[in-house]
């Protein structure tokens, strides 16, 4: 028993004893916390204007990532392949439209989710057989090396990843509040129909918001790819975004944002001072373990619309 | 014409609550259940019984668990996987310091242990719904499966970390561990699987059944007019994941023969959620439907460029399966979101018309 306390308890005297490897570890987590949001970031978008919890995004990041670098490799230059991947992207986002929502309309939300399920399959034979399924470097020209601020190491590439998310939070939150299209997207989140009797076309609307993802998913898909090579493995990051949403709540972009740090630090943490004295690896589900202990206390997330619920 | 119940007069009660009331429905199932028994392993052969009829039966009863508590209670679940890993390790573990545990016996008390582990992961969906409960149960997923990974008591400290059927007879017949014979093993599969699709098909048609659709379709309602949340929902998740635990067993002493956790991760619940929902959510018949549907459609896609000549690379064979697959499900929620169970329901109302419509 003394033991077990003990090994619960020594970790907060490594912690106060080697501050700067512990704002290390702090960075690392907040580094692979941003990462989470930025493909939480693609979930949200949907869900918050068509209900849909869009399980493909996670293959969407792939499928961006692979289309990228495939160009690429083909010898387009680096702008250029960018600049079409956008168009595959949101082409991607008016044949999802068309083939998998439009005849889905007013159904509930499993079947929604189960057919998303399917994109998910059907994209990740897409990609792979149009580009191959080859593990791939992507070189976007930052380093993945670090420097020193005093006595604590950053990673260059962590770094940049960590200004694109502001960035792209940013964009994202000034298209929603000023521009036109952001607030019909506001609108059709609150609600289909009064939208629609408004004279909102939701197809115009969910293809823009798909796009949206589709533009998100680049960017994850980018700095992901950048990190840890082109690889199938990518498309299982969106399992790793659930516990974000749920922190966060499923309709807040903030959320996903403040979720993903929060989960991206309490696992390193957790990973790099608790795991060892239950053999390791906990990292696997130790996000899971904590936005369910948060769901207990908080059902709806932290910025999550509070739920309301009427017989 | 043929489907139809006009003069089949009821004249007890006993008549009128029988699970199957319409003559047609009860030829139909007997000799369903007659084919299914005898038929596969006089003629079957090895390749069908191994890859295709033993899998599918198993998978059935995973199905059929997700469906009492996804379908029926309506609480979504992605921890099918981790409960039936539940019930593989704990077989594993009790025939083995129980050698002289008949393995039937052994199956059902994992299923047990599975049904206990599953009330403690369905604490949450007292507070939580939908995909925030859908995710929880992800926790359970994850949680198991690093468990049975890095605590080498659950594999007996095999350095392979490996759980192997190890031989076990029911009446002096081989059932489990390499010499069991496919048919045999296919026998018991069935049997398990119709034993508990009887016992299925009666909770849900009783009390228990009609308080998890209560649960189901409005949860505040429900509680309103006396069904109590705690007890219907931890109930649906302690049966649900007995079925899945003892399809787990199953899977590993019946099926693949030696396993690891690799065999019960993430990709396993969401096969056993389609086949529910390819199937019809809250429909026995559907479970099985759907089992049939997505464990038939990967052989047959493997196996139809051969037939019809084409030779492709394997990868990009695989690749195409992959897509054929995904669009097939999407196909499928397009033109009947209701699965397979629909679909039959359909056919039956058109059957009593047929062939005169009017």
């Amino acid at each position: 028993m003394t033991e077990i306390l003990h090994g619960l308890v020594a970790p907060f005297a490594d912690i106060a004893s080697n501050p700067s490897f512990f704002a290390e570890v702090l960075i690392g987590g907040i580094a692979a916390g941003l990462m989470y949001s930025l493909v939480a970031l693609g979930f949200v978008l949907i869900f918050k204007a068509s209900g849909v919890f869009n399980f493909a995004q996670g293959v969407m990041v792939l499928f961006a990532a692979l289309t990228l670098v495939g160009l690429i490799e083909r010898g387009a230059p680096v702008a250029l392949a960018l600049l079409l991947t956008v168009g595959v992207m949101v082409l991607l986002a008016f044949a999802i439209e068309r083939v998998v929502l439009r005849p889905l309309v007013n159904q509930e939300h499993i079947i929604l989710f189960m057919a998303t399920i399917g994109l998910n399959f059907f994209l990740e034979g897409f990609g792979e057989m149009l580009w191959g399924a080859n593990v791939k470097r992507l070189d976007v020209g930052i380093p993945d090396t670090s420097f020193k601020i005093g006595n604590v190491l950053v990673n260059r590439l962590e770094l940049t990843a960590a200004l694109t998310a502001a960035v792209i939070v940013t964009v994202l939150a000034v298209f929603f509040q000023k521009t036109s299209i952001g607030r019909a997207l506001r609108a059709v989140a609150d609600d289909h129909e009064a939208a629609l009797s408004l004279g909102i076309p939701l197809k115009t609307i969910w293809t823009v918001v798909w796009s949206v993802a589709g533009l998100v998913a680049i960017v994850a898909g980018i700095m992901w790819g950048a990190k840890s090579g082109v690889q199938f493995s990518l498309s299982l990051i969106a399992l790793k975004a659930l516990p974000v949403l749920i922190l966060g709540g499923f309709t807040s972009v903030p959320g996903a944002i403040a979720g993903g740090l929060i989960i991206g630090v309490c696992e390193k943490i957790a990973e790099v001072y608790w795991g060892p004295l239950v053999g390791g690896a906990i990292e696997n589900w130790f996000a899971y373990v904590l936005a369910l202990a948060f769901l207990l206390f908080r059902p709806q997330g932290l910025f999550g619309e509070r739920i309301i619920e009427r017989v | 014409m043929i489907y139809r119940e006009a003069g089949q007069f009821k004249t007890s009660y006993a008549a009128d609550q029988a699970i199957f009331p319409i003559v047609q429905d009860r030829v139909l199932v007997t000799l369903g259940i007659l084919v299914a028994f005898l038929v596969p392993p006089l003629v079957a052969d090895e390749y069908w019984l191994q890859a295709v009829l033993i899998p599918l039966v198993i998978y059935a009863l995973a199905a059929l668990g997700l469906n009492l508590l996804t379908g029926y209670a309506g609480q979504l679940s992605l921890g099918t996987g981790g409960f039936m890993a539940v019930g593989a390790y704990a077989a594993f573990k009790l025939t083995t310091s129980f050698p002289a545990l008949n393995i039937l016996v052994v199956f059902v008390l994992a299923g047990l242990m599975a049904a206990v582990v599953g009330i403690v992961f369905g604490i949450p969906s007292l507070r939580i719904k939908g995909f925030y409960l859908a995710v929880a149960t992800l926790a359970a997923q994850f949680f198991l499966i690093w468990l049975f990974n890095k605590v080498p008591w659950f594999v007996n400290y095999a350095a392979s970390g490996t759980i192997t059927a190890p031989p076990r007879t029911v009446f002096g017949v081989m059932v489990t561990g390499p010499l069991a014979t496919a048919p045999v093993r296919y026998v018991v599969a069935l049997g398990l699987l119709a034993v508990f699709a009887l016992v299925a098909k009666n909770l849900v048609r009783g009390r228990v059944g009609r308080s998890w659709m209560a649960i189901r379709d409005r949860d505040i309602a429900a509680e309103i007019i006396g069904v109590r949340p705690l007890r219907t929902k931890l109930l649906a998740f302690a049966v649900s994941s007995f079925y899945c635990g003892v399809a787990g067993a199953e899977f590993v002493f019946l099926y693949l023969g030696s396993a690891e956790t690799l065999a019960f991760d993430i990709t396993l619940s969401f096969l056993v959620l389609f086949m529910i929902i390819i199937g019809g959510l809250g429909s026995i018949l559907g479970s099985f439907l759907g089992a049939a549907f997505i464990v038939l459609v990967p052989i047959f896609l493997t196996n139809a460029p051969h037939h019809v000549g084409l030779v492709m690379p394997v990868a990009l064979q695989k690749q195409i399966e992959l897509m054929v697959f995904g669009a097939l499900i999407i196909f499928f929620l397009i033109v009947e979101p209701h699965g397979l169970a629909r679909l039959w329901q359909i056919t039956k109302e058109k059957l009593r018309l047929w062939p005169f419509p009017h």
